[in-house]
């Protein structure tokens, strides 16, 4: 247990350290988001009735900054520790691959939260939110970040140089997160393009978080939590895995 | 008791065999070093019983622990000084023993933590960040590290490569205090002089196979005798002495010329018939043989 803790303690040093970084800049992206579409679309758009577009934006903006940065998080701190060499003094110590993956990815979770916390505080400022079902919100936001952190953690396992990580990162998961309905529901689009976003697990996550706010989505929330579910079941099995079978790890 | 026990360890890169088929027992207590030109396996091997490399075929324990199914165990009683400079560039000399300490399991070791550091000569860089340090105090660095949960086996890659002087004899007092402590130290290096000074016993390594296995003193005991060096200031060397020359060529005049000496008795006849042969020796050495003339006659054996 004394293992898992420091290597937990570790990554939330780790990322505290460089907080402008990891935790300020993702915030203020976000408000920059929300101020900028916001400001222009809150007169032309409505995407469920009764709810403002602004107010519409902020879970989805939160929901993003929370994936974004668990990712990150995980993914980062493990192609940097292969890079320079450090990853080393983990694998050299008696940890078994449920610490390593345990510490990894709740300390992906807690970064993630937190910037996700951070803009929601902030948002509160501009808009005024509902919070119909908060343990949906709480649940979805555990689930998410639980999700992009197995997947960082994958993705830093896979990954041998920071070019293919961020290939990663740009090429699946940021395009995952805008085209799931971070600034839109999906019902305004064509029906070929919704049934592509239904089979994007990102878009489960962020309808089932913003059910929390206003009580409306685009699908039953449980039905988005049975998919979120299945999908992190089965990312968390696959980086286990290769935690124990040291893949790209131990040569 | 056996520290540990290798049993043919094969492993394959691509087209490379890096080990094929070692087999090894380090006893408890040895301060055993493990020779051999770049690229013979060292490191690999090293990686194998650590458990950072997965051996193909073969088994490795550790105070008879499986380095892969009972790796728990294993790794506790293992330290690992790797021979690449790493550190973690976002903590201090401090943060970096103490997150090792808890990696093991140890909670509360500052005791034990300031003491290493005291005996590497740390102490005062002990709040400094790890990018600051100079590369010497960085591998001192490495060394507490493989030191925070008192293994008692360590295991230590080309620890002084590029190391001056002072930290190398800070290194080598502290490593050899741990051995006569009772701990099992295992070495690799490219000086032979060190090994040669350290080392109760020696596997030289080539091309993945070990093809010397043996106490220091045996092995040195393997050239027998010495060599002896002398200049001419005039004459040139009677035919008698040519079968003693270490090189066959013809010495040139005024160039130094080396003979082969089975025991120092041999030294005053081939001396005497230089005397008779009217040469006048200008200069002269002998040289008492070293591990480095058993390591190059051992890998350049069957080239």
């Amino acid at each position: 247990m004394i293992g898992f803790q420091t290597l937990f303690y570790k990554e939330i040093l780790r990322f505290w350290k460089v907080a402008t970084q990891t935790l300020t800049a993702p915030i203020v992206t976000a408000m920059l988001y929300l101020l900028i579409f916001g400001h222009v679309l809150e007169d032309h758009v409505q995407v469920y009735p009764g709810v403002p577009y602004t107010a519409f934006l902020v879970p989805g903006l939160v929901m993003m900054s929370v994936l974004q940065n668990s990712f990150s998080n995980s993914s980062s701190s493990l192609i940097q520790s292969k890079i320079t060499g450090n990853l080393v003094f983990v694998l050299l110590a008696p940890l078994s691959r449920w610490e390593l993956f345990g510490a990894y990815v709740l300390a992906a979770m807690v970064r993630g939260l937190v910037v996700g916390c951070g803009v929601l505080l902030i948002t509160l400022w501009f808009t005024n939110l509902s919070f119909v079902a908060p343990w949906w919100i709480v649940l979805f936001a555990l689930l998410g970040s639980g999700m992009l952190a197995t997947m960082g953690l994958i993705a830093g396992i896979w990954a041998e140089k920071f070019d293919q990580l961020a290939a990663f990162q740009n090429f699946m998961i940021v395009p995952a997160t805008f085209l799931a309905g971070v600034f839109y529901s999906i019902h305004s689009l064509p029906p070929f393009w919704q049934a592509v976003s239904h089979a994007n697990p990102f878009f489960y996550m962020i309808d089932g978080f913003r059910y929390g706010f206003f009580g409306q989505s685009d699908v039953p929330p449980l039905i988005s939590f049975g998919i979120v579910a299945v999908f992190f079941m089965v990312l968390a099995s696959v980086a286990v895995k290769l935690l124990q079978s040291g893949y790209k790890l131990r040569h | 008791m056996v520290a540990i026990q290798i049993r043919d360890i094969k492993k394959r890169y691509a087209s490379l065999q890096a080990l094929g088929g070692v087999s090894l027992d380090i006893e408890e207590g040895e301060f055993f070093g493990l020779l051999g030109p770049n690229g013979a396996g060292k490191t690999t091997l090293i990686s194998i019983i650590a458990g950072l490399s997965r051996a193909d075929a073969g088994q490795v324990a550790i105070h008879g622990h499986d380095v892969v199914s009972d790796y728990r165990r294993a790794r506790q009683c293992l330290g690992v000084v790797p021979q690449e400079l790493v550190f973690d560039p976002f903590f201090t000399v401090r943060e970096t023993l103490r997150m090792q300490s808890g990696y093991f399991g140890l909670k509360n070791n500052d005791a034990w933590v300031d003491e290493v550091m005291h005996h590497l000569d740390l102490t005062s860089k002990a709040d400094a960040n790890m990018r600051a340090l100079s590369g010497g105090m960085k591998r001192r660095v490495l060394v507490a590290q493989a030191l925070v949960h008192k293994p008692p086996v360590i295991m230590l890659d080309e620890p002084t490569a590029g190391v001056d002087v002072e930290l190398r004899q800070t290194l080598w007092r502290f490593i050899a205090r741990l051995n006569k402590e009772g701990h099992t130290v295992v070495l690799t290096t490219h000086y032979l002089e060190e090994a040669q000074a350290l080392c109760n016993r020696i596997a030289m390594l080539k091309a993945g196979q070990i093809v010397a296995l043996d106490s220091t003193a045996a092995l040195i005991r393997r050239i027998s005798g010495s060599q002896l060096v002398v200049r001419l200031a005039r004459g040139r060397l009677p035919d008698a002495l040519r079968s003693l020359l270490s090189h066959p060529a013809e010495p040139e005049a005024g160039q130094p010329i080396t003979l082969r000496v089975h025991d120092h008795a041999n030294v005053e006849p081939i001396l005497a018939s230089l005397r008779e042969a009217g040469a006048v020796i200008d200069d002269m050495q002998l040289h008492q043989a070293d591990l480095e003339d058993v390591f190059i006659q051992i890998m350049g054996g069957d080239k």
